[in-house]
């Protein structure tokens, strides 16, 4: 099967700051893979470049046979199938918990308005928060914040998606919830990229763990492999610090 | 001084004034309103040359007391005009409305800028991952976001429009002061005239702010969403 995401010789300058060195990367259907490694490694911006957030300056990305970084691919439709999460969640902050998950299916014409109501239903549901389809974003926590991002990213039923470092602006116990709605995504088969601070649980939910440092992938495969007998130096020495 | 004279001889004129004045400022508002939105999606184009143009008109603006605008409209551009045709004249109503607006529209235009970089270039990036366009995020996400953070800006712009009505008496637009002037200098009753003048422009520019304060709180933050 050809794989869902194909990262090839990517590179990434902002001016004169080289932020990724010549990635290369695959991710296959249903498979989830963490990406770890220190601040300014380029792990946010490689996930950036997966959608296309940020374009790349050389190399090619694709997903699901789309080429992501050709300039006639129409992003806009390319995107509707690739879900993204962010730190800061990004709620629409001005409009009610519902009509964050309706507006872009309903305004892109994926679905009808009553489809996108009940679907709505079904995905606070899913996360845990079916009593806040009336709320403004405003109104909940963080954790409940990014619980509805993702229920949002899961409304034009993607078959990708991103998470790019999900937990990292929530207070510490509120880190579970959300983590345990992603955990609930990857048992359900569903593809992802997660960069992510969060080691135990990149070891338990990850089939691959990426280890990124300086823009380059220095190491990747099985979370035992990587956590338990990293063969990088770098790998060691990152793990051993954030281990405190 | 007799107060009672005033009102009852200078009220019908003042009125008519005020009605001019409320013609002049409410047609500036609503075009400047919309001389301010384009200007302001100019001054965002892809295209140098028309931000350029916007950034330009701002600056003519700002950089120009509006009595001097309104001298050019009235009476210099009608002179230049002349050479090609023959004759041509533009009204006071005219003159006076496009000077406002002309002025209205730079401010207002400078307004929905901030309001729109307010917004978190995150909301953007959400739009944009789900597969929005970028003018449909500007629509959709970020306009009325920005609307409401521009709101109290906005109405202290149309506060400042009003009373700007009154520079245009000196081009002879026949508003509240105009018409004040001529009571004064038929009457000498300086002191209750303008008085009653400036009565009238509180009362005035106090329904505005009521009006406006509830067009906030029904938009506002916490306003419950309509669809």
């Amino acid at each position: 099967m050809a794989p869902k995401i194909v990262v090839e010789h990517v590179h990434k300058s902002f001016g004169a700051l080289h932020v990724l060195r010549g990635i290369d990367l695959q991710v296959g259907e249903g498979e989830v893979v963490c990406i770890i490694g220190p601040s300014g490694s380029g792990k946010s911006t490689l996930l950036r470049c997966l959608n296309q957030l940020e374009t790349v300056s050389d190399g090619r990305v694709t997903v699901d046979g789309v080429a992501m970084s050709d300039a006639a691919t129409d992003l806009n439709a390319a995107r509707r199938n690739i879900g993204m999460v962010f730190q800061g969640f990004n709620l629409f902050q001005h409009l009610t918990v519902r009509r964050n998950l309706t507006l872009a299916p309903v305004d892109l014409k994926v679905m009808s308005r009553a489809e996108a109501d009940a679907q709505a239903g079904r995905l606070l549901a899913r996360v845990g928060l079916a009593d806040k389809v009336d709320a403004y974003p405003r109104q909940l926590s963080g954790g409940q914040q990014q619980r509805v991002a993702i229920a949002r990213a899961l409304a034009m039923r993607p078959d990708v998606m991103l998470f790019d470092e999900p937990t990292s602006a929530l207070d510490p116990e509120m880190v579970g919830e959300v983590l345990a709605v992603i955990r609930d995504l990857a048992e359900a088969g569903m593809t992802m990229v997660i960069v992510t601070h969060e080691m135990a649980f990149a070891r338990d939910v990850a089939h691959r763990v990426v280890f990124m440092a300086d823009g380059c992938i220095v190491e990747q495969g099985t979370p035992a492999a990587v956590f338990t007998s990293p063969r990088e130096p770098r790998t060691r020495d990152f793990l051993r610090r954030v281990s405190g | 001084m007799d107060v009672w004279r005033v009102l009852r001889d200078a009220s019908p004129l003042l009125f008519q004034g005020l009605g001019t004045t409320v013609l002049v400022a409410v047609a500036a508002i609503l075009l400047g309103i919309a001389v301010g939105f384009c200007v302001c999606l100019l001054g965002r184009s892809a295209h140098r040359p028309l931000r350029a143009l916007a950034a330009v008109y701002v600056w003519v603006v700002r950089g120009t007391p509006m009595i001097v605008q309104a001298f050019i409209v009235y009476f210099g551009v009608p002179q230049l005009v002349q050479l090609a045709v023959p004759g041509f004249r533009i009204g006071v109503l005219e003159a006076s409305i496009v000077t406002l607006t002309f002025n209205a529209g730079a401010y207002l235009a400078e307004i929905f800028r901030g309001g729109i970089q307010a917004v978190d270039k995150g909301q953007v990036e959400a739009a944009r991952s789900l597969g929005m366009s970028s003018s449909r995020t500007m629509y959709r996400i970020v306009l009325p976001q920005a609307l409401r953070i521009a709101a109290p800006s906005m109405v202290n712009q149309f506060i400042i429009t009003v009373k700007d009505t009154s520079i245009l008496s000196v081009i002879g637009l026949a508003d509240l002061v105009n018409k004040a002037k001529v009571y004064v200098g038929s009457s000498y009753e300086f002191f209750a005239t303008y008085v009653l003048v400036a009565l009238f422009y509180l009362v005035l520019i106090s329904v505005l702010m009521v009006v406006s304060n509830s067009v906030e709180r029904r938009f506002g933050d916490g306003a419950q969403d309509r669809r």
